[in-house]
């Protein structure tokens, strides 16, 4: 056994947050050097005030950078700590957040709302949670059969709509005009370039809650590891347990589909890594898997503004170039090592 | 523990499975459950440990209705080793022998010394000390089934309810969990186990119950149990039962022609 230390790990991943909340607002188009931007930072404390510091860095750290940095935790935190959820509701190390159906039906939602002619800033977001969330809705309701349902259903009932609503989104792509297709594909691709404030104050409450419950249920899951019926037999309710976790879990991953689109690879590699270092207990890998995935898309978010500079790349792109050669590496590990879980 | 198991009628999908089932367990005693299979074993052990909710009837621990007891209460007297147990990550044998504590402990509660206790206990009496680091999922099948032997006893239950637990062990490891479960009774531990091999029930168990397609055939001690005529009558075998007075056992035998083929070969 070679795991490491959770204080430790815990101790680099909050040293790779700080040094991300730094990255974050230094890189950009505009570079503003690493020592202004942590004093622009710091300046924010309230017993510290330097002058002199230039207004337009201020505003360009202020208004669009920290903002996107923030949203960029939560949505990677949600992503991850959904996946790792999924993982462990299913046994499975293939389960993603959106195993249910979340992404193809936030795309769905997002391409009606965008052939439809919505052009207002939120018009997006809504439309892709308003199809999220009935996605997944569907996939419960034909699953949930008195009261229990089985994870094969589950997860065979998600593919099955996750190619329906793929199926609804091609088409819209299809009849739109050149402009509203660029729009849809864009969304589809995932990224952060629609963060604010303002959406970060709407995720801010939904994800905090959900993960809290969830880090609340965490022995829960790990009993669940052992199969529903031996989990009984500890006094955890598997219907129960199913039930609010899954729901909590896709919930947070629908706002977070909803505010940067289908961003892939965070949940299913971040649980990966993680699970890899830390050991499989969910009351240690839960936290972990929300602060990698949160500082992993925002690194992979700085790369995304800057490798094509002056255009943005769409931050889905960088992490799957990341997230697949990695995730095969990992893939091929086990099978040589003689196990394949 | 004392258990009653009064009028339990359970069906899965609309096929009936116990009918009107009434088996008493005295406290303290090791009751073993034979019968053909699929003849309501596990699912009866499954109703005991308050797993399933029967149709009818009802279960009593203790003199108290199973339905009133929470899950999570039920889990701190009662605890189960199943035939097989999947883990479906790479948690080690101590981490698994510790979530037997789960039932004790509220949910954002730590273990407390007393609960580390009650672990390093478990860990003992089946013998695991030197594995508490390895991975369950690299263990032998004899030795995954004493790490969730363990994990049960960790529940520290006054009922231990079996289901096949040896089945697919070898000979040693057979020995090794029977002789481990009925140390443990002689402790105060009541048990009730589903046991395919005949023989093992007759040597470990104190009192039999045969079942039969999901009804109570006849309880009672093995030689009493385990008789010619209710062994023909139930599994359709024809065997040959030996007593062996002087080992206060019974022995039995099927009878086949197979040895006479063998000599024809």
């Amino acid at each position: 056994m070679n795991r490491a230390k959770p204080k430790v790990t815990f101790l680099v991943l909050f040293v790779l947050l700080g040094f991300a909340l730094l990255a974050g607002v230094a890189i950009g188009p505009v570079g503003i050097p690493f020592g202004k931007s942590l004093l622009i930072l710091t300046n924010e404390l309230p017993w510290l005030n330097f002058s002199g510091l230039p207004g337009n860095f201020q505003t360009i750290v202020f208004d669009l950078r920290l903002p996107r940095v923030f949203t960029g935790l939560l949505v990677g935190g949600s992503l991850a700590l959904s996946g790792t959820v999924m993982q462990g509701i299913f046994r499975n190390p293939l389960a993603t957040p959106y195993i249910l159906g979340v992404a193809s039906g936030g795309s769905a939602g997002a391409a009606t709302v965008v052939v439809l002619g919505f052009t207002s800033n939120f018009a997006l977001p809504i439309g892709a949670l308003i199809g999220a969330l009935a996605a997944v809705t569907v996939v419960y309701r034909i699953s949930w059969s008195r009261g229990s349902s089985s994870s094969y259903t589950l997860i065979l009932a998600g593919v099955a709509l996750s190619s329906l609503f793929s199926a609804i989104t091609t088409a819209l792509i299809f009849v739109a005009g050149p402009y509203q297709q660029h729009r849809v594909l864009f969304w589809m691709m995932g990224g952060l370039w629609r963060s604010s404030w303002t959406l970060f104050k709407i995720l801010l409450p939904i994800v905090t809650v959900g993960a809290g419950i969830i880090f609340a249920w965490s022995r829960d899951l790990n009993a669940l590891a052992l199969g529903e019926s031996a989990a009984a037999h500890l006094g955890v309710k598997p219907e129960t347990v199913k039930k609010t976790l899954l729901g909590l879990a896709t919930a947070i991953t629908a706002v977070s589909v909803a505010a940067a689109g289908s961003i892939g690879f965070v949940g299913l590699v971040i649980p990966h890594i993680m699970r890899m270092i830390l050991g499989p207990d969910h009351r240690i890998l839960l936290p972990a898997a929300a602060l990698g995935g949160g500082v992993f898309l925002v690194y992979t978010d700085v790369m995304a503004k800057t490798i094509m500079q002056p255009v943005e790349m769409p931050v889905g792109v960088i992490t799957a170039f990341f997230g697949a050669p990695f995730f095969l590496y990992l893939l091929r590990k086990k099978i040589v090592g003689g196990r394949m879980r | 523990m004392k258990v009653k198991v009064d009028g339990l009628r359970f069906s899965y999908n609309g096929k009936s499975v116990l009918k009107d089932l009434d088996l008493p367990v005295r406290e303290g005693e090791f009751l073993g459950l034979v019968g053909p299979n699929g003849s309501g074993k596990t699912t009866l052990l499954k109703n005991i440990g308050g797993v399933l909710e029967p149709d009818n009837g009802t279960v009593y621990l203790d003199g108290e209705e199973i339905p009133r007891i929470p899950i999570k209460e039920i889990a701190t007297k009662v605890a189960a080793l199943q035939q097989e147990t999947t883990v479906g990550f790479d948690f080690t044998v101590r981490e698994v022998v510790e979530m037997g504590r789960f039932p004790h402990l509220d949910r954002f509660e730590r273990h407390s010394d007393g609960d580390l206790r009650a672990v390093e206990r478990a860990i003992d009496v089946t013998d695991l000390r030197d594995f508490t680091d390895r991975y369950v999922n690299q263990l032998s099948g004899g030795e995954k089934q004493r790490v969730f032997l363990a994990l049960a006893l960790a529940q520290e239950p006054d009922l231990l309810l079996l289901d096949e637990p040896t089945a697919s062990l070898d000979i040693n490891y057979q020995i090794k969990i029977m002789e481990t479960v009925k140390s443990l009774q002689s402790e105060g531990l009541t048990v009730v186990a589903a046991i395919h091999d005949l023989n093992l029930a007759a040597q470990y168990a104190d009192r039999v119950a045969l079942l039969c397609d999901g009804s109570v055939k006849i309880i009672g001690d093995p030689p009493e149990v385990l008789t010619r005529e209710n062994i023909a009558e139930v599994f359709g075998v024809e065997v040959e039962v030996e007593n062996s007075e002087a080992k206060g056992t019974i022995h039995i035998f099927p009878k086949t022609d197979s040895f006479r083929t063998r000599e024809v070969k």
